[in-house]
């Protein structure tokens, strides 16, 4: 049995709220560049060359890329051989998530109950998916979601006769009617299959991977590479203002489902796409 | 596509000529308000209260930005997408408001309501927060501080830059 404690696991949670939050990836920079290369509209071009400084002025002042420093998801693997010590993990991460909005200077965007809308002012409850694995390690993926794509975001529970079709027809639907709310360019996460919450956990995965990297089952990876190509035919462009680059990746995960069922959930990011993981 | 400076407070003159799909880079005065402060301030117009800015001519910008860090005057402060706006926007116009910064579309009432009330509508670009902060260069808040983000602040600022989204003939670069 391999032992951790929660006040690594605090300290480390708090060091991932702060960095992904200044530091864009080098996978949504590269991305972007590229894009910049190949976009054709003008007001486009200079709204990607902005994200580049923005990105640029982030890191060097060690301040957020957004202000929307978003809810904090977490996917946690946990190996079954390890024992966190000193309090349960769900504390120490949202103690993490405490400490580093506080201490990062991060926005706390989180009300405590979705009716009466009282601030929690720490950014707490984070969004917390665990999995038991094998193994006696600590898996962390980090996202701050930010809620102008999150609410741009879209399940449907369609019919195995609608086929791929139909799952390309709600993709591009629903980054149509999205349109310049989620800060296009954006990455769209996509899960199919499985259950109805199984398909929105996938898509929100989905988003965990960096751009560039593509599923491993060929079908799928071609269905991803189809999808880009037809959601940057669709016009949108940067902010939604026009031009070729409306989507930087399309990334998708699948899971077995029912004979009756084909869930498909599509979960929007914007290009401020962060997403950090670490393994204690 | 012209690049335009302009100051605040607005007004038709000013205004009139600038189309949609204009780069403008915009200096002076403007406040910031997103949901909460919105239905404040509609509220305190219906019930006839004072409102803590005057509405005739400002410049409002949809924006919630991050606490400063010791010694700046504001953290990122990138816009908000203005939909959610809509509902408490017409009232704000037919009281004088000139100018909108935010990210995204706007629905038919808004649009008809600046028409009417010849208003303009600015994007920012959204995510761009960090930039943003770096054009803003004095932050105060000047009610509900209670809201923390979503307090209303007045701010001034150098030339922000923004693009003609909806100009104030109603010509929406989003239809485009
Ligand atoms: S959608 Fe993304 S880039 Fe746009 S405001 Fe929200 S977090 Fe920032």
């Amino acid at each position: 049995m391999r032992e951790i404690s929660t006040t690594i696991i605090i300290e480390k949670v708090k060091e991932m709220c702060i960095s992904a939050n200044r530091n864009l990836g080098k996978d949504v920079i590269d991305k972007i560049e590229q894009s910049l290369r190949e976009e054709k509209s003008l007001i486009g071009k200079d709204i990607l060359e902005k994200l580049l400084e923005n990105a640029n002025i982030a890191k060097e002042k060690q301040m957020p890329i957004c202000q929307d420093t978003g809810m904090a998801v977490f996917f946690v693997e946990v190996g079954q051989n390890l024992v966190i010590s000193g309090g349960s993990l769900t504390d120490a991460i949202n103690e993490g998530v405490r400490q580093g909005y506080k201490e990062g200077y991060l926005r706390k965007s989180i009300v405590g109950d979705p009716i009466l809308r009282e601030n929690t002012n720490d950014n707490t409850p984070a969004i917390i998916h665990y999995d038991l694995v094998e193994g006696d390690k600590l898996r962390m993926l980090f996202a701050p979601k930010g809620f102008g794509s999150e609410n741009m975001s879209r399940v449907a529970m369609l019919k195995p006769s609608d086929g791929i079709e139909g799952i390309k027809d709600f993709v591009i639907d629903t980054v149509k009617k999205a349109g310049p709310n989620p800060c296009p360019p954006i990455v769209v996460g996509v899960g199919v299959g499985g259950t109805m919450e199984k398909a929105c956990l996938l898509a929100k995965k989905a988003l965990m991977r960096n751009i560039g990297i593509y599923n491993k089952k060929s079908h799928i990876s071609g269905l991803e590479k189809e999808l880009l190509k037809e959601i940057n035919k669709l016009g949108i462009g940067p902010q939604g203002l026009g031009g070729n680059t409306t989507a930087l990746d399309v990334n998708i995960e699948v899971f077995p489902t029912h004979i009756a069922g084909l869930p498909v959930a599509v979960n929007l990011n914007c290009h401020v796409a962060r997403h950090m993981n670490i393994e204690i | 596509m012209s690049e335009i400076k302009i100051e605040t407070p607005l007004n038709l003159d000013k205004i009139k000529d600038l189309k949609a799909g204009d780069r403008v880079y915009l200096t002076g005065t403007i406040y910031t308000a997103r949901d909460a402060a919105h239905e404040r301030l509609v509220n305190q117009i219906e019930n006839k209260e004072n409102v803590p800015f005057k509405i005739q001519n400002a410049t409002i910008y949809y924006v919630g930005p991050c606490p400063a860090k010791p010694g700046e005057v504001i953290g990122s402060a990138g816009p908000t997408t203005s939909y959610r706006m809509d509902k408490y926007t017409p009232l704000l116009l037919d009281k004088g408001l000139k100018g909108m910064i935010g990210k995204g579309l706007r629905n038919e009432k808004v649009i008809d309501s600046m028409i009417e009330n010849k208003a303009i509508y600015f994007a920012a670009i959204g995510g761009a927060g960090a930039l943003i902060s770096s054009c803003i260069k004095e932050s105060r808040i000047i009610a509900y501080p209670e809201l923390g983000a979503e307090a209303i602040r007045e701010l001034y600022v150098e030339n922000f830059p923004l693009i003609v989204a909806i100009d104030s003939k109603g010509n929406n670069l989003y239809n485009r």
